[in-house]
């Protein structure tokens, strides 16, 4: 189905990993359109993946957990590995646009976020607070790099290249709005078969105010490397408790002084 | 703070030039602070002390625009980012004031006003009296007053802001406390109290201050220790304390540092400008020590947080 896709308008992915087969499509037309080179191939020796990692180079990373018991399994009560997708989610909260001292994460007309390359100048608290372990620093450039749900691609009109490309349509490109409806119509068609462990993560704001890349997950979302909702803090939190203590320090510290260097007769 | 908090974070690898910018930034803040306090509610023999506070707080700033510029790397041209943002329809000052980072390149800044100031007037009063002037200060009254009390301020807020900067992350043992910044601060204090006592070893007209300076160092030591036993129960209550097990030698380092003005206080014998040679000899000696350990102490624990969630 074609999608007009509008300026002010929120977009976004919703990533099913319960139809995820791992084929890594997405992560090779997400590398062929936006001209990145990958990190150096390693056997990282934990499963069949070898990106590894979302960072500067992999935008996006088809996750492989392997929580299959090494012993043999019969017919119909096996299980099979979780398979997702991950990506930048473009919190409608973002931490790393809290933390940027330098304006060069924005977010766009298409509600998503995104690092303006020429403004970065690569002090990195962005990765000091981004939740998911999205960003990573170039060295060559001396920038932040992250998914930037394909901005060139929108403003031409076209849908990110992951989605194009994903065979499965485990990953759904389109308006908010739509995709919410989508998933919830999954979610209760997977409940009512008795997959009942199935759950919407970020389709809700109860992460970061919502996330518009937000996915269908097959287990809870620390099996995936995702916080729970009890640990989706944003870095602000601790900016009153932080000013407070050094408040109090410095007024103490202070008084400390005056105590010892109030005018005396002798030393 | 969260109980049994999670962390799924990348870490930004702020390595060796951040952990030599925290070092001296808690050093230039606060050398400045003290030197105002001495200043201020000192004898007129803490002068000179004073100004050896304004010399250090002005030349350890100096150091720290260079280290933050080459930790950016390839964007080390941009370092001005910090300060001007340069989005194209967007263009103006980044004054964001949530991100203490951002607080924290502005407070460079200003401060650094005000540290170059109070160091030139010290310098010229320096000057006066070496040539037997006129010392009456170029910046008296209640101008240099508020001068220096506002420099002070900014001081401060320089020697703590890293410390809430790294607490304003997702990072596993920074942003499971919010004590950093008062960490942090207490011991740039005690770095700063150590730091002028050694300079006054070098200056006999500045000895008057070094028993002060060391008693100042015992209270800023006791409060560090306080703090950093607040700082263990919240990173212990969000389950993320055994992160700094791998970096205990640090963590003994820095403690020695905090024990050592403690230590010294206790047998602290008050050094008179009239003892003979042998007794200021070894008070010098002690003085080295001391304030040697102490600043290695400001090094390793501000090394121990940084690498402890790294």
């Amino acid at each position: 189905m074609a999608i007009e896709i509008k300026a002010g308008e929120a977009y976004g992915f919703f990533t099913d990993t319960s139809i995820c087969i791992g084929c890594k499509a997405c992560e090779v037309a997400c590398k062929e359109w936006n001209s990145l080179q990958g990190d150096e191939p390693a056997f990282l020796a934990d499963s069949f993946d070898n990106t590894g990692q979302l960072d500067a180079q992999n935008w996006r990373h088809v996750k492989f957990i392997d929580n299959v018991p090494d012993q043999s399994v019969n017919a119909g009560n096996g299980t099979a590995w979780l398979m997702m997708s991950d990506v930048c989610k473009h919190c409608k909260h973002a931490s790393c646009l809290e933390v940027c001292p330098t304006g060069a994460i924005i977010r766009t007309e298409f509600d998503t976020v995104f690092i303006q390359q020429d403004v970065c100048n690569g002090c990195r608290n962005c990765i000091s607070a981004c939740p998911y372990s999205v960003i990573g620093f170039n060295a060559q450039t001396g920038t932040a790099h992250k998914c930037t749900m394909c901005y060139d691609r929108l403003q031409a009109g076209m849908i990110p290249a992951c989605a194009k490309a994903c065979p499965t349509e485990s990953i759904q490109f389109g308006p908010l709005a739509d995709l919410h409806k989508a998933a919830d119509v999954r979610l209760a068609a997977l409940h009512s078969q008795g997959v009942t462990q199935a759950q919407l993560y970020g389709r809700d704001d109860k992460f970061y105010g919502g996330l518009p890349a937000f996915f269908l997950l097959m287990d809870k979302p620390e099996t995936y490397g995702l916080p729970n909702a009890d640990n989706a803090g944003l870095p602000s939190r601790n900016n009153v408790g932080g000013y407070i203590a050094a408040l109090v320090t410095a007024v103490l510290g202070t008084i400390a002084g005056i105590v010892a260097f109030r005018r005396r007769g002798t030393s | 703070m969260y109980l049994a908090a999670e962390h799924f974070v990348r870490a930004p690898e702020w390595l060796w030039y951040i952990l030599g910018y925290f070092f001296f930034a808690g050093l230039a803040g606060g050398s400045y602070a003290l030197a105002t306090l001495l200043r201020l509610v000192g004898d007129s023999r803490d002068e000179h002390a004073a100004r050896l506070g304004y010399y250090a707080s002005f030349i350890t700033l100096l150091i720290c625009p260079f280290l933050l510029t080459a930790d950016l790397g390839a964007s080390w041209w941009k370092f001005w980012h910090m300060l001007v943002d340069v989005t194209p329809g967007n263009t103006g000052f980044n004054f964001i004031y949530w991100s203490p980072m951002s607080m924290g390149a502005w407070t460079l800044f200003v401060f650094g006003i005000f540290a170059t100031v109070s160091a030139l007037e010290a310098f010229m009063l320096d000057r006066r009296r070496s040539a037997g002037a006129d010392p009456g200060r170029p910046l008296g009254g209640a101008v240099g007053l508020t001068f220096n009390i506002v420099g002070a301020l900014f001081a401060l807020f320089l020697a703590s802001y890293t410390g809430v900067l790294l607490s304003v992350s997702n990072q596993p043992v920074w942003s499971d406390t919010w004590m950093l910044g008062g960490l942090f601060l207490a011991s740039g204090l005690s770095g700063s109290a150590a730091l002028i006592a050694l300079l006054a070893r070098y200056r006999p007209a500045a000895s008057f201050s070094r028993a002060r300076l060391r008693m100042a160092d015992g209270y800023f030591s006791v409060l560090e220790i306080v703090l950093l036993v607040v700082f263990f129960i919240t990173i212990a209550a969000a389950g993320t304390v055994g992160r700094t097990l791998p970096w205990l030698p640090l963590w003994t380092l820095a403690l020695v540092g905090i024990a050592t003005p403690l230590v010294a206080a206790r047998g602290h014998a008050p050094v008179s400008t009239g003892g003979g040679s042998a007794v200021i000899a070894r008070a010098g000696t002690n003085t080295l020590v001391i304030s040697a350990l102490v600043l290695l102490g400001v090094l390793t624990l501000r090394a121990a947080v940084i690498f402890s969630a790294q």
